[in-house]
């Protein structure tokens, strides 16, 4: 291999080299950093609600004037909701998992004051609301009807008899695994008795790392605004909520509905940033994967447009076809990987300025070797053409004055 | 001397409009992503009062458990952002600063007395009457309501000029009544349309949504249940059965703002505060140490985080980005110039001097440049067009105004000019002997 007469090549013509080289290193620094963010934001994105969020429509109803009864309007809106073909269950709850709203609490397994409390994310619903999420229960029973608390109840502090709890919250209260049948205690030393342990459920907030966290009070509280959720025969939601939303409308209730929309419409927006950061990302990434492509290409031809008359000597001399093109290629592969090695070094400068500054995760290292293998292979994909060119320069272009 | 330059700069770039047009995409590009960037990291970092924002305050005080600091969503150790109801009552009582107004977000149904118009629910900001004034909201119609009604919580109301246009279809409704839930509220004054961005004085659930349409006296609570929008936090195991306990327990949902003209107000003010917060420590509450706070606006919109990381980190990302389009053109600049040294040559030789060569060509970059910042313009256009269409509530933000189009051609040119130097200075090296060789 000719490496040593390639370096002293590069080295008596740097700039070309040097700015490429340079490009090279901040599209790596760039690209790995990017793709490492965009992957942690799609997992962030993609993790498992525990929810059937494709095939649930969510709807808001807002009650007003003196006449309304919020307990009444809510048996009457979920019978009608449950009578709808293609409808497979209709709940209420007060309010919606992942919408960014709702309330939180600590609870812990003791009456031991001292006991460090976890905190849950709490919601109000009836027997049934489970199936209409569609989350899973892997030990013991939905809410039995005597359970469910009336809005009365609830506001003169009646405290709920059962309560069911997330497994993930259940195995920060009980660390031995023996939630079911057991106590949770509210912070003012009111307890309810675990009888339903769901397997996987989402709560409200997507950046609290709490998120699985949540816990189900049985009750119907008095509230003016109301929410239900309605699940769907799977592939039927679309065609259902025109349906859904004029049976709601014709009922002769006072409210008015403020929402009606699929629930992952509602999750997206949850979503709305990270999203975006990715999306915005991965634009960067293949622009940046282009213009540089395009520097390759464009040093390579130079390079080649200058030495034609070098290269027909080679020819005439005896070179073969494919020395010419392994010349091209390893020259440029030389000037990738300098710009490779200082790009690995700006990739993790970039993501210590990062990771210090804004608290974001460090960087996992394995994307470094997958950045520098994608920039080798588009490098050689790039430096192709022009190398193939110079190949087929004919020998006798030795003998003329260029 | 400029505008020969400038003719010969088109005509050379139309010697080789291709090589040309790869280096306007390229500076195109990096402007157009880079400006994108920059114009939300613009927009959210904005002032949204700057004749007044180091005179108004965001007042806290550490009244959270005695284990455990208060913690903001992104679990950030600080003071509590907002303050129960009754040191909030003691917060209005002090007469040291200028202008005072505490808040929070109730909610109610408005059900129009015009047919047309369905009932909708609203959230109304519910505060005192120096709100108004303190924060340079302007009228139209009639005025805050009085000192009484502030006092006692009256049913008034103050209405922005959309709900006045859609209620009352824009006529002076000063006078008017307006039905929400059970009772009548009278309308004393219409603002015009008022839209601070970021919506600093109210920062717990959205620092870019729109301000409230209705505003009604704090002290309403006072006397009446109705339902509350926004965040109540709560350390303390309570318990809370009633209107009146919820009143009197140390739940947090009502924020602070003072008007500090000076640094004599100020002072003093924060010295109050402390002394009023060694009191309470002596009855029992607020068993953290000393932590009270006064930020003024542009203080408190940093405290709240309200340009997120995420933009500061794709601001940088895009800046570098922006590098790489430049390094890729001051390549592309060093081979279209290497095809122009036999008539530098010649210039040269007939008298040009080095100077005259080096100004031509930055001219040329220059020209490119402002072609690169068009093209990038229409990019930034598309890219927040995009960012419009897939963010719901970013409107505001994804917009370019006047200052931005410029910055963004500006920063075209400067970044080309930048990138020009070099391969126009290799270029004025060239020998006039140059010329009168090979040919």
């Amino acid at each position: 291999m000719e490496i040593r007469p390639i370096l002293s090549a590069i080295l008596r013509n740097k700039t070309g080299a040097i700015l490429l080289a340079i490009q090279i290193a901040l599209t790596l620094a760039v690209v790995v950093n990017a793709m490492f963010i965009v992957q942690q934001r799609l997992k962030f994105i993609g993790r498992p609600t525990g929810i059937d969020i494709e095939n649930i429509i969510v709807i808001s109803s807002q009650g007003f004037g003196s006449s309304y009864d919020h307990e009444q309007t809510v048996f009457s809106d979920l019978e009608l909701l449950r009578a709808i073909p293609g409808v497979k269950y209709a709940a209420h709850i007060s309010r919606f998992p992942l919408s960014g709203g709702g309330s939180r609490s600590g609870f812990t397994s003791t009456t031991d004051s001292d006991a460090e409390s976890v905190g849950a994310n709490y919601y109000f619903a009836q027997n049934g609301t489970i199936d209409a999420l569609g989350v899973k229960l892997a030990a013991g029973r939905d809410f039995l009807p005597t359970e469910i608390l009336t809005g009365e109840q609830i506001d003169n502090g009646v405290v709920a008899s059962s309560v069911l709890i997330t497994k993930a919250l259940a195995e920060k209260l009980f660390p031995d695994g023996n939630a079911l049948g057991n106590l949770v205690y509210g912070g003012t030393g009111d307890s309810s008795r675990v009888v339903g342990i769901i397997e996987k459920m989402h709560g409200a907030w997507v950046s609290w790392d709490g998120l699985n966290q949540v816990l189900i009070f049985p009750g119907l509280r008095k509230d003016s605004g109301q929410r239900y959720l309605v699940r769907t025969e799977p592939g039927q939601r679309d065609r259902l909520i025109p349906e859904v939303e004029s049976v709601l409308e014709k009922a002769s209730v006072s409210r008015y509905l403020d929402r009606m929309e699929p629930m992952s419409e509602m999750v997206g927006r949850s979503y709305d940033n990270d999203r975006v950061v990715a999306n915005g990302l991965i634009i960067v990434i293949v622009l940046l994967v282009s213009i540089t492509g395009l520097g390759i290409v464009g040093l390579a031809s130079f390079l080649v447009r200058q030495r034609t008359k070098q290269v027909g000597t080679r020819r005439a001399l005896g070179a073969q076809k494919y020395h010419i093109v392994r010349y091209f290629l390893v020259e440029n592969w030389l000037i990738t990987t300098m710009g490779v090695v200082v790009g690995t070094v700006m990739a993790f400068g970039l993501n210590y300025w990062t990771a210090t500054e804004f608290s974001l995760p460090k960087l996992d290292p394995v994307f470094v070797p997958v950045g520098i293998l994608g920039i080798w292979v588009l490098g050689v994909l790039a430096a192709a053409g022009p190398a193939k060119r110079a190949s087929n320069i004919s020998p006798a272009i030795a003998t003329r004055t260029v | 001397m400029f505008f020969y330059n400038l003719r010969l700069a088109w005509i050379s770039i139309k010697q080789n409009v291709s090589l040309n047009l790869l280096m306007v995409c390229a500076i195109g590009l990096g402007i157009g992503v880079s400006m994108s960037m920059i114009t939300l990291y613009a927009m959210m970092s904005g002032n949204p009062i700057p004749e007044k924002s180091d005179q108004l305050f965001a007042v806290r005080i550490d009244n959270w458990d005695p284990d455990e600091a208060y913690t903001d969503y992104q679990g950030r150790e600080t003071q509590p952002f907002q303050h129960s109801y009754k040191d909030a009552m003691v917060l209005r009582s002090s007469t040291i600063p200028l202008r005072k107004a505490a808040m929070y977000k109730g909610y109610f149904v408005v059900e129009p007395a015009n047919d047309t118009v369905a009932p909708y629910g609203q959230v109304v900001r519910m505060t005192d009457r120096d709100f108004f004034a303190m924060f340079n909201v302007p009228f139209i119609y009639g005025g805050v309501w009085s000192e009484s009604a502030n006092d006692l919580g009256e049913r008034v109301v103050v209405i922005a000029k959309e709900t006045n246009d859609k209620l009352f279809g824009g006529e002076d409704s000063v006078g008017r009544q307006i039905k929400m839930g059970e009772h009548q509220y009278t309308v004393t004054g219409v603002i015009d349309t008022w839209n601070p961005l970021p919506m600093f004085y109210d920062l717990n659930n959205k620092a870019f949504g729109d301000a409230e349409l209705l505003f009604m006296p704090f002290a309403i609570i006072s006397h009446s249940e109705f339902d509350r929008a926004g965040n109540t936090n709560g350390w303390k195991a309570e318990r809370i059965n009633s209107h009146e306990e919820f009143l009197n327990s140390e739940n947090i949902w009502i924020q602070f703002w003072a008007e500090l003209p000076d640094a004599f107000t100020q002072d003093a003010f924060k010295d109050w505060l402390d002394s009023y917060v060694l009191e309470q420590k002596k009855l029992g509450r607020f068993p953290r140490p000393l932590n009270n706070a006064l930020d003024n606006v542009t203080q408190w919109l940093e405290v709240n985080h309200v340009v997120p990381d995420d933009n500061r980190v794709m601001l940088a990302l895009s800046f570098m980005f922006l590098a790489v389009c430049l390094f890729n053109t001051i390549g592309m600049l060093l081979a279209r110039f290497m095809g122009k040294v036999s008539v530098v040559g010649l210039r040269r030789a007939l008298g040009a001097s080095k100077f005259s060569i080096f100004y031509m060509h930055l001219v040329e970059v220059a020209l490119v440049g402002l072609g690169g910042g068009l093209f990038g313009l229409l990019l930034s256009y598309l890219g927040l067009f995009m960012l419009r269409e897939s963010v719901e509530g970013i409107e505001k933000l994804a917009t370019m105004n006047l200052p931005l189009v410029l910055m963004a051609i500006a920063l075209a040119i400067f970044a080309s000019v930048l990138a020009g130097i070099y391969p126009a200075w290799r270029i004025c090296q060239i020998s006039p002997a140059h010329s009168l060789k090979t040919q």
